[in-house]
């Protein structure tokens, strides 16, 4: 037997205060492997400790809700018996460390969030941010990071249809990689992980276990220092193979109906998934070690427990289904294993060379798991207008903002993903929302993943707002009715009261602006201590939108597609050019209040760009956000490979017109003859709108401002990011 | 036209080919799997796009040895015609249907996009809609489709007319011997190439290039 040291206690990541809850709910000392199963389930990656008591605030609920947060991933209805499953998740720690595989898995995570709902995955998003371009390690992550969710996700053969990619020196130490599924299902077949009943069979199901990935939860609860790059064999591997295999053979299975309850092994393997299977139920699990289908040699029970081997599920069948569910997986050559049984003990028990190596009640690992209402501090919030020199020409200006790193194409990103596997996408990157079609229907999935980072560091609340905003709109701006989201909360230290007291204030920003869009939470993830040295990163709380429209064909994109079409801006413009790009990276500063967005404008606006869609004729929309109106007409005229003539309202102030980033906003084109309809449309609904100007052959010009070739434009867009990457930059 | 998709256990364009080729003639294609020795009564069988077995040795070197593949061979044998798309055409070049090899992408990176090919023959099965010289759009989605043959290989595929499709000038997207997109075999009734005609059958989805090639195997073999 191993002596339970203090030194080992600690090692385990718990607290002196939580070892003495466990001597508490055991009533003994516990074996290693019941240490090593309380250590994961009580990380903050599996328990939620810091934050449960903050989320249990977010609205979860609506009419098309069918399931919100609590299962491996949220469920909306989408009419006609289809559902909707989709989960954002991040793997940041694991990506730092070994960005290929990290991201990778990542990857294959969230697939199995969501094909163990009974979905099959229809497309892929990704949410990424990387330390400053000059960091030495940045080109080498991106390199990796973009290689592994495109190594994993173009096997599969789900395409990767959108994502942000942000850098700032905020995450030299501790890049982001959130990553995003989205699946389709019928209502009547979701599959959930309650193990209800005793006496049913357990089954292993996929790859064998090998003791990769031991204590990855639990990494991914700590923070990193120096060195961390020692964490390495606590990354796991990544196989997309047998995740297609694993895929294909699941769905074969849950067309049959010998499924009682379905879980992935994710972050802390075997441990998790059995002790939430038993949880939800309301039963118990007992486990035989020596059935475990396994990789290497001698493994220990604590191995095995703690494993975070890929692709593999765990499965309670009805009795005798058995042999109907070996033919299956038989099929598709998966490791298929009965390797316990339910019982009504609530106990999880754990059996290995004969021997119990475990024995627990489910609930400590559950409901009893630590919950803390930590300290915390709300820092009053940036403010101030910031000044800049007005005398700045505008359009180069502009050509530096579509050239600078946040700004520049993502082409070189986008075109190492299959986009158009599934022959269903109808939006792929580059437009404001992807847009994957529900196959065989007109129907159409809208998605888009938002934050901005900036915005959070400057005001937590409001910046949180303005991503779930920003998701709305853009989602919106493509002709869908924005629906649920998912968030992927990204955070330092919560021991911290200071980086607490973002947690809360993002989290509260986010429950209002979701209740005032009704647009529910269901589902997410949180990664705290996402900090090297001491130093945290920006807050990062990135939303993950799914919206719905009724017509695939009707949706709108960015791009210009007429000459002399009339431009619209819809929303109203002050100017605010506080935490702006202008101001980044023309003034090189960052500072001011973050913009603040007015929930009932948001959705009025919105609502109004929508009806527009809707009624058909309108098919030219781009949300406003990062860099402005300017910014947005450049972006218009380079998809539709034209140009615009634009004239400022009278008495507006250039610069702040042209490169503020008031909330609310869009640009809307079409032909002359629809002005009267739309403009009455506008008025009617009292919708701010101006008139700016019309669509124009081959370069981008505004009177008494200046004038730009697009092509001259594109040449900057485009160049950054390839410059970047081969180190010519 | 009957028709027959080979699903691989990592195929992942399967469905993709099976609802293109059901759009273009109306009768569902019979899906055939790896493991299968036999084919059904068919007159095109398509190869589709993926990963085969997961394709960590070389891309298609398993899949040439699948019981399937023993079945493909026989029906190209007999004058069959057969479709290798993507995977199905390096599944094709290993197992020496088609001379040549499929290389990692010159600059290695994985490349999904559109790209302009030009139709270098029409005298074929698959490509008698289009016009010689036509500029079409198909996307690639690939890693490892660098053409690669020996120069005596590259003069008589030309000299033979059996390269029928190339990326246009200044739009190879990996580095493909002579720009070599898609080729024939001896006979010109297998025909693999890297492009997806069968994502470009729907204009909702960027196109309708693709179809010609439909159509011209609809037209010769119904």
């Amino acid at each position: 037997m191993t002596a339970i040291t203090p030194a080992l206690v600690k090692e385990h990541g718990l607290s002196d205060e939580e070892y003495a809850r466990i001597l508490q709910l055991m009533n003994r000392e516990p074996t290693i492997v019941e240490l090593g199963i309380f250590s994961v389930m009580w990380s903050e990656h599996c328990s939620y400790k810091s934050t449960r008591v903050h989320l249990a605030k977010l609205p979860t609920k609506a009419s098309w809700v069918i399931q919100g947060p609590g299962e491996n991933a949220g469920v909306i209805d989408i009419g006609d018996g289809d559902a909707c499953i989709f989960k954002m998740e991040s793997h940041n720690h694991p990506s730092f460390i070994e960005p290929y595989q990290g991201a990778a898995t990542g990857v294959g995570g969230i697939m199995r969030d969501v094909f163990t709902m009974g979905a099959r995955p229809v497309a892929m998003m990704n949410a990424l941010r990387f330390g400053e371009p000059s960091h030495p390690k940045t080109r080498h992550l991106v390199s990796g990071v973009v290689r592994g969710i495109g190594g994993y996700g173009n096997c599969m053969g789900v395409p990767t249809v959108g994502g942000e990619v942000n850098f700032h020196k905020s995450y030299n130490g501790n890049i982001l990689v959130n990553a995003m599924c989205v699946g389709l299902a019928r209502t009547d077949k979701i599959f959930k992980s309650a193990a209800e009943g005793a006496g049913n069979p357990v089954v292993y199901i996929g790859s064998k276990t090998g003791r990769d990935g031991i204590h990855g939860a639990t990494m991914a609860s700590a923070e990193f220092d120096d060195a961390s790059e020692e964490k390495r064999p606590t990354v796991q591997v990544g196989d997309p193979f047998t995740e297609k295999l694993l895929l294909e053979a699941c769905l074969e299975l849950m067309a049959t109906d010998a499924i009682i309850a379905i879980q992935d092994m994710g972050a802390a393997g075997l441990t998790s998934s059995s002790a939430e299977m038993g949880d939800k139920g309301g039963s118990g699990i007992e486990l035989d070690l020596d059935k475990v289908p396994q990789r290497e040699a001698n493994m220990s029970a604590y191995d095995m427990m703690l494993s975070e081997s890929q692709e593999r599920m765990l499965a309670v069948l009805k009795p005798g289904r058995e042999a109907q569910a070996e033919a299956i997986f038989k099929k598709w050559e998966l490791d298929f294993a009965v390797i316990g049984i339910t019982t009504d003990t609530k106990r999880l028990v754990v059996k290995h060379k004969g021997e119990v190596v475990a024995d627990m009640p489910i609930t400590a690992l559950s409901d009893e798991a630590p919950k803390y209402s930590r300290p915390y501090e709300i820092r009053p919030a940036a403010s101030g207008t910031p000044a800049f020199d007005a005398s700045k020409p505008v359009m180069s200006s502009l050509k530096t903002i579509l050239a600078a790193p946040d700004m520049a194409s993502r082409r070189w990103v986008w075109e190492q993903y299959d986009v158009s596997v599934m022959s269903d996408t109808v939006q792929a990157p580059g437009g404001d929302a992807a847009v994957v079609r529900v196959h065989g229907t007109k129907k159409g999935l809208a998605i888009s993943t938002d934050v901005t980072p900036r915005y959070c560091k400057a005001d937590p609340f409001e910046g949180a707002k303005q991503a779930v905003a920003e998701c709305w709109r853009n989602i919106t701006a493509v002709g869908a009715r924005p629906l649920a989201v998912t968030d992927n909360l990204n955070f330092g230290n919560p021991q911290k009261p200071e980086i607490m007291g973002e947690i809360v204030a993002g989290i509260d920003g986010i429950g209002e602006a979701c209740r005032a869009l009704d647009f529910p939470v269901i589902g997410g993830n949180c990664s705290l201590y996402n900090e090297t040295n001491g130093e945290g990163i920006f807050p990062t709380p990135a939303i993950g939108g799914v919206g719905l429209m009724k017509d695939v064909a009707k949706m709108a994109t960015v791009a210009f597609k007429r000459n002399v079409d009339v431009i619209m801006l819809v929303g109203e413009t002050k100017g605010h050019l506080g935490q702006s790009i202008y101001l980044r990276e023309i003034e090189g500063r960052e500072e001011g209040a973050a913009p603040r967005v007015h929930l009932p404008s948001e959705k009025r606006n919105g609502d109004f760009v929508r009806l527009l869609i809707e009624a058909g004729g309108i098919d030219t929309v781009h949300d406003l956000s990062d860099g402005g109106l300017l910014v947005a007409l450049a972006e218009m005229c380079l998809a539709g490979k034209m140009g615009a003539n634009i004239r400022l309202p009278d008495g507006t102030d250039p610069i702040p017109f042209l490169f503020g980033e008031d909330q609310a906003r869009y640009v809307v084109a079409f032909p002359n003859a629809l002005t009267v309809r739309v403009t009455e449309t506008a008025r009617n609904h009292g919708i701010p709108h101006v008139l700016i100007g019309c669509t124009a052959p081959d370069k981008l010009l505004v009177e008494g401002i200046g004038e730009i070739a697009v092509s001259e434009l594109r040449a900057a867009h485009e160049n950054w990011f390839p410059n970047f990457m081969s180190g010519e930059i | 036209m009957k028709s027959a998709v080979i699903v691989f256990p990592a195929s992942n364009c399967d469905r993709d080919a099976a609802t293109a080729l059901e759009q273009m003639t109306g009768r569902p294609a019979h899906m055939v799997w790896h493991q299968d020795s036999d084919l059904p009564d068919v007159d095109l069988v398509v190869l589709p796009g993926g990963f085969s077995y997961g394709d960590y040795l070389r891309c298609g070197a398993m899949a040439s040895q699948s019981a399937v593949m023993r079945a493909v061979k026989a029906h190209a044998e007999r004058g069959g015609a057969v479709l290798g798309i993507c995977n199905g055409f390096q599944v094709l070049t290993e197992t020496h249907l088609l001379p040549g090899a499929l290389m990692r992408n010159a600059d290695l990176k994985f490349v999904c996009r559109s790209v302009a090919l030009e139709v270098d023959e029409t005298q074929s099965v698959f490509t008698r809609k289009y016009e010689k010289g036509q500029q079409v759009s198909f996307p690639v989605a690939h890693g490892e489709g660098n053409y690669y043959a020996d120069d005596d290989t590259l003069n008589r595929l030309e000299g033979e007319g059996r390269v029928v499709f190339r990326y246009a000038p200044g739009d190879n997207p990996n580095g493909s011997a002579r720009n070599i997109a898609g080729i024939l075999n001896e006979k010109r009734n297998v025909l693999g190439l890297m492009p997806h005609p069968e994502r470009v059958v729907d204009p909702l989805l960027g196109g309708t290039d693709g179809r010609a090639m439909f159509e011209s195997l609809i037209e010769t073999l119904t």
